[in-house]
């Protein structure tokens, strides 16, 4: 295995369009060293994207949009001053993942590449409206993050691309976020329903809403439906019933021991109310 | 296949080694340095038996490559003690009894400390979640996280 340290994102990709083999690009390496080790993965080439210039970065723009180094860590991204202020659901679903030492290392663009369908980020990521630079041959285009895994494991990113940031939009006033789980423990597991909303309010009307839904599909799932019921309520029982129904027929899960199909798509709408009652609190607290 | 030449800083000292691009930090740490304090339990970054830090961080010394350890700083739990002079939080572990096998000790002694940098006065909820990443098999965690609360009131009390 060669393991290179290239000093821009032109170079990460001309190294990967001429390598052979196995390629895999390593930030936090919190998946990837561990299915190095499992042989689930047995790179020809590794490529740690840390030496490039800003990846380590968070910064807001003057319009208030945000941009995440691609690593950036969970804990960088908690300690940050203004992020979490700005997207509290971003920032709490990435704080779910994994122990303390794992969120020294564990970055948003690792968790969005690994395409696990209960990655606790994702979700957090598609309500918020994310998108992401995707460096590549041809230079970079903008991807929202809903069209970035493409089944479990799977990415649609080509040969030789690569992301290059995360960016989030302007919160702008009236917004909020939150993102919940659902795990039988209180800590160190991973999600058998992960449930994002994010919302604007104009007084006590929602006027905007996404909602997107984890580990119930074989991605992240973007549920517009649910997103329609909220919108023009004042998150009253009616919005928030027919909220859950629309989480809950967006369901497509696995059976398996951590969660059968019926308790996941029931827990969808139930994870579904409660992230809302508390996107909405925030939302008319940023008013 | 030729090796990497790693010049990094541990406990303070400057050290250089070369290693393969797939060696770990932890498998650099036992098999190349002789500092055998961090443990392999899982080797997935789940058990925290391996725990390090790197420049100031804590992390799985098994889940970072021992050539990303290039001109940082890794702290052991061998840089922990001063000479024959135990650290407040091995001395408490010792009063306390909060080991058995003593497998995740050197783990959580690293992990605690790291804790205590950060925040002097952690609750006992806090010090629970933050050693959720550190297993132990024994104890029931019960006398790890009464000697950390009582090494955090201690350390406030000295200073």
């Amino acid at each position: 295995m060669r393991y290179l340290t290239p000093a821009s994102f032109e170079d990460a990709v001309a190294m990967a369009t001429g390598s052979d083999g196995v390629i895999r690009f390593l930030a936090g390496g919190t998946d990837v060293l561990v299915q190095m080790r499992a042989d689930i993965v047995t790179p020809d080439t590794l490529i740690d994207v840390k030496k490039i210039d800003g990846v380590h970065d968070i910064s807001r723009a003057d319009d208030g949009s945000w941009t995440i180094g691609v690593a950036s860590t969970g804990a960088e991204m908690t300690e940050h001053d203004g992020l979490g202020k700005d997207w509290p659901g971003v920032v709490e679903a990435m704080d779910l993942i994994g122990s303390t030492q794992v969120q020294g290392r564990a970055t948003l663009t690792g968790n969005l590449c690994n395409a696990s369908p209960a990655a606790d980020s994702v979700p957090a990521m598609i309500a918020a409206g994310a998108t992401v630079s995707v460096t590549g041959p041809d230079g970079t285009r903008t991807v929202a993050v809903e069209d970035i895994a493409t089944g479990p494991g799977k990415t649609s990113l080509a040969q030789g691309e690569l992301i290059s940031s995360v960016n989030l939009p302007a919160r702008g006033a009236g917004g909020g976020d939150a993102y919940l789980r659902f795990i039988p423990r209180t800590e160190m597991d991973i999600a058998v329903v992960g449930c994002a909303v994010n919302l604007r309010v104009d007084g006590d009307t929602i006027t905007e809403a996404r909602v997107s839904l984890g580990a119930v599909a074989p991605t992240a799932l973007l549920v517009t439906d649910a997103a329609t019921a909220l919108i023009g309520s004042t998150l009253d029982d009616a919005a928030l019933d027919a909220l859950a129904a629309a989480a809950s027929a967006a369901c497509n899960p696995i059976d398996d021991k951590r969660g059968t199909i019926e308790f996941r798509t029931k827990i969808a709408g139930v994870l579904a109310k409660r992230a809302a009652k508390i996107a909405y609190d925030r939302a008319r607290a940023q008013q | 296949m030729s090796k990497i030449h790693v010049t990094t800083k541990i406990n303070g000292d400057t050290v250089e080694f070369l290693c393969d691009p797939r060696e770990t930090v932890l498998d650099v740490l036992r098999d190349r340095l002789g500092l055998t304090g961090a443990k392999e339990g899982c080797g997935t970054g789940d058990c925290g038996a391996c725990s390090v830090t790197l420049d100031g961080r804590l992390v799985c010394s098994c889940l970072v490559l021992g050539a990303e350890a290039d001109g940082k700083e890794i702290g052991t739990v061998e840089g922990i003690a001063q000479g024959e002079d135990l650290h407040p939080l091995q001395e408490k572990f010792i009063e306390y009894a909060a080991l058995q096998c003593g497998i995740c000790t050197p783990g959580i002694l690293v992990a605690a400390k790291s804790l205590l940098e950060k925040n002097p006065d952690p609750t006992e909820e806090q010090v629970r979640y933050w050693l959720a990443g550190n297993l132990c098999r024994c104890t029931g965690y019960d006398k790890i996280i009464r000697a950390v609360m009582d090494t955090a009131a201690d350390l406030r009390e000295a200073s």
